[in-house]
């Protein structure tokens, strides 16, 4: 009897596989993910990456240009601020942070986002209008408006910021997972499931999460871009990170001043916020796209 | 002359060397007369109809020598001048009732649309003519239904309403396709009844698209039996029932339970249409057909007439002295 | 349609309560003592303290001073500005038209140029401009707007002079306020020039403001086109001889306007969030510069009562939205 080989064709592709195929399919999913890799990676290293120090002031170089202008220095290569500090470094620490606000920010709201998706999915007549008229409550207020709230109480500061923000995105992950959860109940496998004897907690976190994960990873992605965006808007209003910290938006609110004769040190770092922004955007429609094809015409 | 005259038309999609939706179709309709269109669905049966009322967008291609409607040469025809006639002197009647209508608008409003575009009506003569139109079509409290939405009908009264629609300017010919496969089976007599006692009454000429040999059987003249594309037979309908010529055709008649009475089950064709990539190159029925011969493997036979017809098959299943 | 609307309001009442709660929960939870936050003054005199505790009703337990609240909303008192001294809802009225006259010029900014380039990216699917409007869309729904802002100052206020950089109406004018919409106002001044200069201050702001809602109503108005387009019920308007333009308006947009409606709607919440950061930076004076001002200031009755009216302001128009979503389509309407 002879073995015949296995025909490589007919064999499934593993899931990661074929999920980058899908995605490697889309050219701007690509691109944003080559920038948030060039991101993270400054971000990482921002040490060793930026050129100086961010906040070490050089007193005989206040505000000069970045290099492919008149009066630019090759030492400064994106020029420097109105306290001489140099902004490709300010710019590279920023990342840091804006990395790290919409990175805790995302934790720290898809998981209470995740718990009570599931309670209110699982307890529809006990808990679940109760939540989720809480989360009506709080969609009432336009995030930002909400976000300033937050931080109108709590007071101004990096942890408040990643605070407000959580709180903020808490309403999407909520609905999102209760819809998917109200969803995948009436399924069969869920009550196969069910006679099979399993607990309450293994129902909900093994048999029904993980099919409701994908609309939760693209949601996940879009609310890190506009955590991004939230927190630079914070710090433009002062409500933020303060100064001298290196964020984006509170780097934006001192160069306000210099608008009439540096163009640079306004133009820059809102560039910087919108080239991450627009780069995870990016990633999310192709994460969706990939993900979850029914979602292809939702904004 | 004919009322519709169509010679070798091609549809297809995509590039000029795509397998053609629609392939080299010869179809005449007279005045006054119903004719059938039987096939499979794929057969490129509403295709054809679809290109006739330049429904066919890129990057679908249309060609054909000639595609005489009503001494029109529909082909050469451009927008506004097209637009004179589609919908007025020639009108179309679609398969899902319930997604024809658009569901922002009332009954009256979509009726009146078409008095308005094609005759001019407006207002209360268009409404007092919309009103007399749902009559017509056997709309039962006809007065109260102009003002109602399409979600408001069922499946049966929304065909009525597509077909008041359609023959609101007095059509020449009407093409109804499948009029009545999305609807419930007690309701598909009536439609078929009202289609033909508007085609009588108006002395129009009316195309049946459908799949379903049975009703062809009761209401049309002549059939025009489609397969991937291509004309296979064309036919009176006694005769053709009676002693068809393609194997096809004889496959779609045993596949009626009326006509295979007392057998066990019913005969089917094995196999599928052909598709893009196993299009044979011979006859296109070659690999389905039963009576398959070693020419028909290797030659596409033509659409040849005979004195009954005609029929694209070098072994007719009735001995036919062909014409010349 | 009477029940529809009947069924709407009922779920508006547990929302609004819901607001006041939460903000009855905000000067609580700021850390502190509540009187020296409610004056706005630290060491207070402790006979004071207890003075204003009282006239405050802070020492009643939580659940009555809740409903003081309540009845203090309920008799139209919403406190007043520590920094003023003047009613918050009497500010609150000057301000309003300036915000509602911004975010009326940017939704018609945004929805008119929006709609236009969704349809036509739809009609010309897969082109040059299709893809450039996706592009442009992607861009503008990741924009930072009050970096937006300020480029827009630099390049068309400083650089080259065609709008003003603040404000709602040059200081040379002296505009009585009326309708408290400055494009009115200054028509029924009869000043001269007024109406143009308020016009040039309004551009930019506008422009910025609708920057985001502009890219969500292209990129929803295209793909909602598209799904339209593709319907039965266009292919039946065409075989009624309709000409293409009675087509793609009459039959598709009505039909794909449901759908973008809804985002409109949703849309506002994100204006008014918009508008705290556009009026900011173009210094136009509206509810979101001054809700910014006051959480600089810790006038804090301001804080509290403005998010309170914010928040009603968004149910309200959501609650609107949802009507005219019932009004477009008659399948909705009509659901028992």
């Amino acid at each position: 009897m002879t073995v015949t080989s296995l025909d490589q064709s007919l064999l499934y592709p593993s899931p990661l596989k074929e999920f980058w195929q899908a995605f490697s399919h889309n050219k701007g999913a690509v691109c944003g993910l080559g920038f948030m890799l060039l991101m993270v990676f400054c971000a990482l290293f921002a040490p060793w990456v930026a050129p100086h120090h961010p906040s070490e002031q050089y007193r005989d170089f206040l505000l000069t240009p970045p290099v492919w202008l008149e009066g630019g220095q090759w030492r400064f290569l994106l020029g420097t601020d109105e306290l001489g500090r140099d902004l490709l470094s300010r710019l590279i620490h920023g990342a840091r942070l804006s990395l790290l606000i919409g990175l805790a920010s995302v934790v720290l709201s898809l998981i209470p986002g995740i718990l009570l998706g599931l309670v209110a999915g699982f307890f529809p007549r006990l808990l679940g209008p109760g939540i989720m008229r809480l989360m009506d409550i709080m969609l009432a207020l336009p995030s930002l408006l909400l976000a300033v709230a937050i931080v109108a109480i709590l007071g101004p500061g990096l942890i408040n910021t990643i605070f407000a923000i959580a709180i903020v995105s808490l309403p999407s992950y909520v609905r999102l997972t209760r819809a998917a959860v109200m969803g995948e109940l009436n399924r069969d496998y869920v009550t196969a499931a069910q006679l099979a004897g399993a607990s309450l907690p293994r129902l909900m976190f093994f048999t029904v999460l993980p099919n409701c994960m994908a609309p939760l990873i693209v949601q996940a992605t879009l609310s890190f871009s506009s955590a991004i965006l939230d927190a630079a808007a914070l710090g433009f209003l002062g409500l933020g990170v303060q100064p001298p910290t290196p964020e984006w938006g509170t780097m934006l609110a001192s160069a306000r001043d210099y608008i009439e004769r540096a163009w640079w040190v306004v133009s820059l770092p809102g560039l910087a916020i919108l080239l991450s922004v627009l780069a995870i955007n990016l990633m999310g429609d192709g994460l969706r796209d990939a993900l979850d094809p029914k979602l292809k015409n939702a904004i | 002359m004919s009322l519709l005259d169509i010679r070798n038309l091609s549809v297809r999609f995509g590039a000029a060397d795509a397998v053609p939706v629609v392939d080299g179709l010869d179809l005449s309709v007279e005045k006054g007369e119903v004719l059938a269109i039987v096939g499979e669905s794929g057969s490129g049966k509403s295709v054809t109809m679809m290109a006739l009322m330049g429904l066919i967008d890129a990057p679908g291609i249309v060609q054909a020598d000639c595609m005489q409607f009503d001494n029109t040469d529909m082909l050469r025809l451009k927008g506004r001048q097209r637009r004179r006639i589609v919908g007025k002197d020639l009108s179309m009647v679609f398969q899902d009732p319930m997604t024809a209508l658009n569901p922002s608008y009332t009954v009256g409003f979509q009726i009146e649309e078409v008095l308005h575009q094609h005759l001019g009506l407006k207002g209360k003569a268009a409404r007092a003519r919309a009103l007399e139109l749902l009559e017509r079509v056997e709309i039962p409290g006809a007065a109260s239904r102009l003002d109602a939405y399409p979600h408001q009908l069922s499946g049966g009264m929304s065909q009525r309403v597509a077909i008041a629609m359609a023959i609101a300017a007095e059509p020449k010919l009407l093409i109804a396709d499948e009029p009545t496969t999305a609807l419930d089976v007690t309701i598909q007599a009536q439609i078929m009844e009202l289609l033909l006692d508007l085609q009588r009454d108006q002395g129009m000429a009316l195309v049946l698209i459908t799949h379903d040999l049975a009703v062809v059987a009761e209401t049309a003249q002549r059939v025009c039996v489609m397969y991937a594309g291509q004309a296979v037979e064309l036919g009176q309908v006694p005769t053709l029932f009676d002693a068809p010529s393609h194997p096809y055709t004889e496959a779609l008649l045993k596949a009626i339970p009326e006509h295979s009475a007392g057998a066990r089950r019913l005969a089917t064709l094995p196999g599928i249409v052909p598709g893009r990539y196993d299009r044979p190159q011979g006859c296109l029925l070659s690999p389905r057909c039963p009576y398959v011969q070693p020419r028909c493997r290797d030659e596409r036979p033509t659409l040849d007439a005979h004195e009954r017809g005609a029929a694209r098959c070098f072994f007719p299943l009735v001995p036919t002295t062909e014409v010349a | 349609m009477l029940s529809f609307i009947a069924r709407r309001l009922g779920l508006l009442i547990p929302t609004f309560f819901g607001v006041t709660l939460l903000t009855f929960a905000l000067i609580r939870l700021i850390p502190g003592d509540p009187v020296e936050v409610m004056m706005g003054e630290r060491r207070v005199d402790p006979e004071m303290h207890a003075q204003a505790m009282e006239r405050l009703g802070l020492n009643k337990p939580l659940y009555a001073q809740y409903f003081d609240y309540i009845g203090q909303l309920a008799s139209g008192n919403l406190g007043e500005s520590l920094r003023s001294r003047e009613s918050v809802w009497k500010e609150f009225l000057t301000l309003f038209p300036a915000t509602v006259e911004l975010a009326l010029a940017a939704l018609l900014f945004a929805g008119t140029l929006g709609v236009i380039a969704g349809v036509i990216a739809a009609l010309k699917r897969g082109s040059l401009f299709d893809h450039g409007v996706m592009g442009i869309s992607l861009t503008g729904y990741s924009m930072p707007i009050f970096w937006w802002g300020l480029l827009l100052i630099m390049f068309f206020s400083v650089g080259l002079g065609w709008t003003p950089v603040s404000g709602r109406i040059d200081l040379l004018y002296d505009i009585p306020p009326v309708t408290g919409f400055m494009l009115i106002d200054t028509l029924l001044s009869e000043e001269q020039g007024a109406f143009v200069d308020a016009l040039h201050h309004l551009i930019l702001p506008a422009i910025v403001l609708g920057t985001i809602p502009l890219a969500v109503i292209a990129r929803m108005t295209r793909s909602a086109m598209l799904e339209v387009l593709r319907e039965d019920y266009i292919r039946t308007a065409r075989a009624k001889g309709l000409s293409p333009t009675r087509v793609v308006f009459v039959h598709g947009l009505r039909n794909a306007l449901i759908p973008v409606l809804t985002v409109f709607g949703l849309q506002v919440g994100a204006l008014l969030a918009g508008a705290v950061l556009t009026e900011t930076i173009f210094s136009w004076p509206g509810i979101g510069k001054w809700l910014i001002e006051a959480i600089g200031a810790r006038d804090y009755p301001v804080v509290q009562n403005g998010i309170l009216l914010i928040a009603c302001l968004v149910i309200l128009v959501n609650f609107t939205v949802d009507i005219l979503y019932g009004l477009a389509n008659p399948r909705i309407r009509h659901q028992k």
